[in-house]
């Protein structure tokens, strides 16, 4: 019989080694997969895993994986606040397509305008609007008590009616044709968040890393930061220590909110060029995955969120390659995600094996 | 030869790194109160939930009626005849009477037969109870009759009764002894699990003392001195703590009329409580469980917030402020529940220590943490309160009740309050602790600041306080001097024997209020 | 604008059948909820419902067996959720995302070939002389089998937790774990079970949306009806009845939006898209929900 034993304290080691043991057992469940799907599992877990950072191809994958992860990192890392405190921001996938909604239409409204201006104000557009949109869940569960999952969640399906609505309306491209989609951001020189095309460089790259220091410095060496864990744990412990629970809602929903704004933003305005209606692609949900599989430690989402870029990059050259289907790699994803709750389980217990004797 | 109800032989229980049961060997006589008696911490949970089927022996044996008993869960045990009242309750706050009855019982009829049946039961032993009442909105008095009946209903040969007298007025408890004794009378034998001598003394005719999982001795209760069974129960003489002489200074602390409605569904709103606190004094405030204690403390503490004008410390307003603000100016309080309100169960003792010292112990500079600093404070609480830890840096849960409960006290009284407020200090947690908190409570009045001391345990009270208030229903009575003061006195003070009175008396349902007044029989012993 | 081309009957007639889906995924999740356990993988479970029930009936030509399908891989992907949560204790909510991102994966694998396939359909019911009834017949009685099928459920959910035995253990694990551990109960057994009726009841609400009222295979085609039917619980205050209604409400908006689309009205279509979402966000802050149940959502591990 297997028994679990509470261990009296988190295993340091298992908290470092159930995210690798997770990825290990992600590659021989996804390679059975494969095979299922008649693939060579090898050959594919292969080219998901290594190709992108090995291959011959490899000076053109690498680059992708910044700018793939930068997002990733950005969002996730806001949400890690959140999630410590218990309070789950499910919709930012919402605040990243407003933020990058406010953003480019401050652009477009200076458009042909040169300015150094411009971009600043764009970042604080994106960010204002990610924090407003975060911050109408974390309002209506401070004043209504209602359940923060669903009313952000619910604000993703009313951000793509939005991002759809602008897309074909107000920031239409005029000189587009009649084809949806704003004008180029990109190609706007004032406007783009590219640094250095060519080098795969842009400000959200920039952005990740300094929000992984901040975020690093503040869960361990600042009140704010212990206040997070604290209310995550043990809620009424929190309030006797003097945390304000409703304040801290409204705090870690506007960080998730601005952050996953401001990720929105560097995307539109570099990588994915210009507002269109599909122009999210899932960076907000996927976030989520990292942010758990970095242990919602701001190094661990880093790391996370370069193995999270590197199944998206691999999955589309065995897309191209192998003929993988697209949604394979998003079942991988998925997977990993359950293999790592449940391989969690050995931090916090020890699993014993006891022979059950007839007492 | 009469041959034994229940027979236990050889039970051993081991989990990691404490052996809960060793070697325990006992017999229970049919229609005999056995009295099972320990320290926290002694093995008399983990016996009686063997017994019970909730836990799985690794060695031993049981007989019943002499078959052989091995009950592979609650239901087994239940259909063999033996019931069990716990000590934390097991019931459910959102359902009716009726409902929590049918939960227990292995073959429960309809409900409207369960109804009939409990208003048959409740006048049969003087315990009256609605079935249609929520459970969640019943006093601890009432909600433990759910539990008694709830076993009753199924006529056990064998009743385990888990520590029932902790929720209990002295009123109460004497008509719960007299219930027990019809039991008796009627054959049932009954497991009888506390730490209260003097209750033993008065119910039981044999009694088992368990130390550290096994068994140190066997005893009857009526001849042999309360002193020497606790001797026997904690393995030393324990010294009582030493009182000063002192004499109360400036009222520091006044509450007027403050009021606040209960802050969840199954909360108890504070009505018009009125008090002053001075300093260098203990003032005791007793009461059963569920009468306000917690929202009186999270009104002190700064939780809950009240009016302006209901509390008043030094001179200042401070029903407005936060539990921070008020511990900058010398208020301190330590709740009851260690795990997860006190302390936060997963972090560490210096990130205990930062909880509340924050403030005053500056472990702060623009919001950045000195955690060396905090490191060293939790040091000095650890050593100074003797709290048995491998360092600062461990887990709180992995401390035992006893430890942690001097840490968490430890933690406050070492940034020297003006005004201690502690509930339930030593709920839980073994003898040389408890008496080692006590000390530590009188040696911060005797340094001049006040301390509030809630706490349920009566002869803790008259222990350490100088003045005894008693809550009950969210009012607070006036304090009196605890000196003199009798049992039945302190009874009354605490609600008296609550709807109890109103069944005996053949229901003339003259409200709980009027049954205080009425004669209430002496506690035996 | 022709708001006249919107016909009363047909709008509450077409209610209902807007209503069925989250009706089904909502009352497998009340009773998973009731048990003490908060699934938020409703949304991968229903759109895995979806495909397998798509998948079932295209191969074997019988709705009947689809929905059977669609309940039998609704509870199976369930049992992941049921496995991790409540045998390796992790994190109800994390776990709940997990699955639908997983769901919704799988779902988009499983269906790839049967993209713009046509399924096979009911015929709808023409209940002998309720259904002649002027107005109320066609509103009521003349529908799909589905339909009857879940308002079937709703009832038997709600007789089970009221007065059955097995119910009032459901509620008491949900209400206060260590209590019904204490007492004997299998915590983990009832939330095992508990979690697979709901799997199968979002499998059925998500094949309903691919077999009848769409209905046709497309990826990610509940948009958000699991979620919305998360909402309808919390709004239902984990009451059978009070869920009905709350369905209902929601299939009238969808309804009302999609008539008013229709008749041209001078909103751009998105924003009349948005107005199912809105609506459940202004329902969850109007209404003022009961008490959840004591132990929702709360990992449960037999200590000593």
């Amino acid at each position: 019989m297997i028994t679990l034993d509470k261990r009296p304290q988190p295993s340091r080691l298992w908290t470092i080694a159930t995210p690798l043991l997770a990825v290990v057992l992600t590659m021989v469940c996804g390679g059975l997969l494969f095979a299922a799907l008649g693939k060579n599992p090898v050959v594919t877990i292969r080219t998901i895993f290594l190709d992108p950072l090995f291959s011959e191809f490899a000076w053109y994958y690498r680059p992708q994986l910044l700018i793939k992860g930068a997002p990733l990192v950005l969002i996730a890392i806001g949400l890690s606040f959140g999630f410590r405190a218990g309070i789950w921001n499910i919709g930012a996938e919402g605040q990243y397509i407003v933020g990058a909604i406010c953003g480019a239409a401050v652009g477009l409204a200076f458009y042909p305008v040169e300015s150094a201006l411009i971009f600043p104000l764009m970042v604080l557009a994106a960010a204002l609007g990610g924090i407003a949109w975060g911050m109408i869940p974390g309002v209506l569960r401070v004043k209504f008590g209602t359940n923060e999952i669903l009313v952000s969640l619910m604000l993703v399906y009313v951000a793509e009616q939005l991002l759809a609505a602008m897309a074909l309306g107000r920031l239409r491209n005029p000189q587009g044709m009649g084809f949806p989609g704003s004008r180029n951001l990109a190609q706007y020189p004032s406007a783009t968040s590219w640094i250095n095309e060519s080098a795969g460089m842009h400000w959200g790259i920039v952005a990740a890393f300094i929000a992984v220091i901040f975020a690093y410095i503040a869960l361990s060496r600042h009140i704010f930061g212990f206040q997070v864990r604290l209310s995550g744990q043990s809620p009424r412990a929190a309030r006797f220590a003097g945390v304000n629970p409703g304040l801290l809602v409204l705090v870690c929903m506007g960080i998730s909110g601005g952050l996953a704004g401001l990720a929105g933003l560097f995307e539109v305005a570099g990588p994915a060029g210009q507002i269109s209606i599909d122009f999210n692609a899932g960076y907000g949900f996927t976030a989520i995955i990292v942010a758990f599989l970095g242990r919602l430690h701001p190094v661990g989402i880093l790391l996370a969120g370069g193995l999270m870029a590197l199944t998206y990059i691999g999955g589309e050259i065995a897309q191209s390659n192998l003929g993988l289907p697209g949604a394979a790699i998003q079942l991988l994803q998925g997977m990993l995600l359950f293999f790592l709750l449940a391989v969690d389980l050995l931090t916090n217990y020890r699993v014993r094996l006891r022979k059950s004797e007839v007492a | 030869m009469t041959e034994p109800l229940l027979r236990l032989s050889g039970l051993t229980k081991a989990y990691p790194g404490v052996v809960a049961n060793r070697d325990v060997s006992f017999d229970i006589a049919r229609g005999e109160v056995h009295a099972l008696l320990g320290e926290n911490g002694a093995g008399k949970s983990t016996l009686v939930k063997t017994i019970y089927g909730l836990v799985k022996p690794d060695h031993g044996t049981m007989m019943l009626a002499g078959q052989p008993f091995a009950p592979a869960d609650p239901h087994a045990a239940r259909t063999a005849g033996v019931a069990m009242v716990f000590q934390h309750f097991s019931l459910f706050d959102a359902m009716n009477v009726a409902e929590n009855i049918a939960l227990g019982m292995e073959n429960p009829p309809p409900q409207r037969a369960i109804a009939a049946q409990v208003r048959r039961v409740s006048d049969q032993y003087g315990l009256p109870l609605d079935p249609t009442r929520i459970v969640g909105e019943l006093s601890a008095g009432e909600r433990q009759r759910v539990e008694i009946i709830r076993c009753l209903l199924q006529d056990p040969k064998l009743l385990i009764m888990d520590e029932p007298t902790s929720v209990l007025t002295p009123q109460e408890v004497a008509i719960l002894f007299e219930t027990l004794r019809k039991l008796r009378a009627e054959g049932t034998a009954i497991l009888y699990i506390s730490h209260k001598l003097e209750e033993i003394r008065a119910l039981c005719d044999t009694a088992t003392v368990l130390r550290l999982g096994a068994v140190v001795g066997t005893c009857d209760p009526r001849v042999t001195s309360a002193r020497d069974m606790a001797e026997l129960m904690v393995g030393a003489v324990l010294q009582a703590p030493q009182k000063a002489d002192r004499r109360a200074g400036d009222v520091v602390l006044t509450l007027q009329n403050l009021s606040a409605r209960a802050p969840h569904r199954f909360g108890t709103a504070l009505m018009d409580i009125c008090l002053d606190v001075r300093k260098g004094e203990v003032l005791g405030i007793g009461g059963v469980a569920g009468n306000g204690q917690d929202e009186l403390v999270a009104a002190l503490s700064g939780e809950l917030r009240t009016k302006a004008g209901m509390i008043t410390y030094q001179g200042r307003q401070i029903g407005q402020m936060s539990p921070n603000a008020r511990r900058r100016i010398g208020l301190l309080a330590a709740p009851e529940e260690r795990m997860g309100h006190a302390a936060a169960p997963d972090m560490s003792l210096t990130e205990n220590a930062v909880m509340t010292a924050m403030t005053r112990q500056a472990l702060t500079s623009y919001g950045f943490v000195h955690w060396a600093r905090a490191r060293a404070f939790a040091q000095g609480v650890i050593s100074t309160f003797d709290v048995r830890t491998p360092g600062p840096g461990t887990a709180a849960r992995s401390l035992s009740g006893g430890n942690l409960q001097k840490f968490v006290i430890g933690r406050e009284i070492m940034q020297n309050p003006d005004v201690l407020v502690v509930n339930q200090p030593t709920w839980g947690v073994d003898a040389s602790a408890a008496a080692a908190i006590r000390q530590a409570l009188l040696d911060l009045a005797a340094k001049g600041a006040a301390v509030i001391c809630i706490s349920q345990d009566l002869d803790e009270l008259m222990e350490i306080s100088d003045r005894f208030a008693a809550l009950n229903e969210g009012r607070l009575s006036v304090p009196r001097p605890a000196k003199g003061l009798s049992v039945e006195e302190i009874g009354l003070m605490l609600g008296g024997a609550h709807d109890m009175e109103v069944a005996r008396n053949g229901r003339e349902a003259k409200g709980a209020r009027d049954a205080q007044k009425s004669g209430v029989s002496h506690v035996d012993g | 604008m022709d708001l006249s081309a919107i016909n009363p009957i047909l709008l509450l007639a077409s209610l209902m059948v807007a209503a069925t889906p989250i009706m089904l995924a909502a009352i497998g999740e009340l009773v998973v909820e009731r048990a003490g356990v908060l699934n938020l993988g409703v949304e991968g479970m229903m759109i895995t419902g979806a495909v397998c029930g798509f998948v079932v009936a295209v191969n074997t030509g019988s709705p009947w067996l689809g929905f059977l399908g669609a309940a039998v891989g609704g509870a199976l992907l369930s049992l992941i959720f049921g496995v991790l949560t409540q045998v390796l204790l992790s994190n109800q909510v994390a776990t709940g995302l997990a699955l639908t991102l997983f769901g919704l994966g799988l779902s988009a694998l499983m269906g790839q070939g049967y993209i713009g396939v046509r399924a096979p359909g009911f015929t709808d019911l023409h209940i002998p002389l309720l259904a002649d009834i002027p107005v109320i017949g066609p509103i009521v009685f003349q529908h799909d089998p589905m339909v009857y099928v879940g308002l079937g459920i709703v009832a038997a959910v709600w007789a089970f937790l009221t007065y059955s035995r097995a119910g009032l253990i459901l509620r008491a694990v949900g209400e206060n774990h260590e209590a019904a551990h204490a007492l004997g109960y299998h915590v983990v057994r009832v939330r095992l079970l508990a979690i697979m009726f709901g799997g199968g009841c979002a499998g059925l609400g998500g094949a309903y949306l691919s077999l009848v009222r769409v209905p046709q295979w497309t990826e990610g085609m509940t948009a958000g009806a699991g979620w919305i039917a998360l909402a309808i619980v919390v709004f239902a205050s984990w009451r059978p009845w009070r869920l009905l209604l709350g369905a209902y409400l929601f299939g009238g908006v969808t309804v009302l939006q999609l008539n008013l689309q229709a008749a041209g009205v001078a909103v751009p279509v998105e924003y009349l898209s948005m107005s199912p979402y809105l609506a459940t966000i202004a329902v969850l802050v109007i209404m003022r929900t009961g008490r959840a149940p004591g132990s929702l959502a709360q990992s449960f591990h037999a200590s000593r």
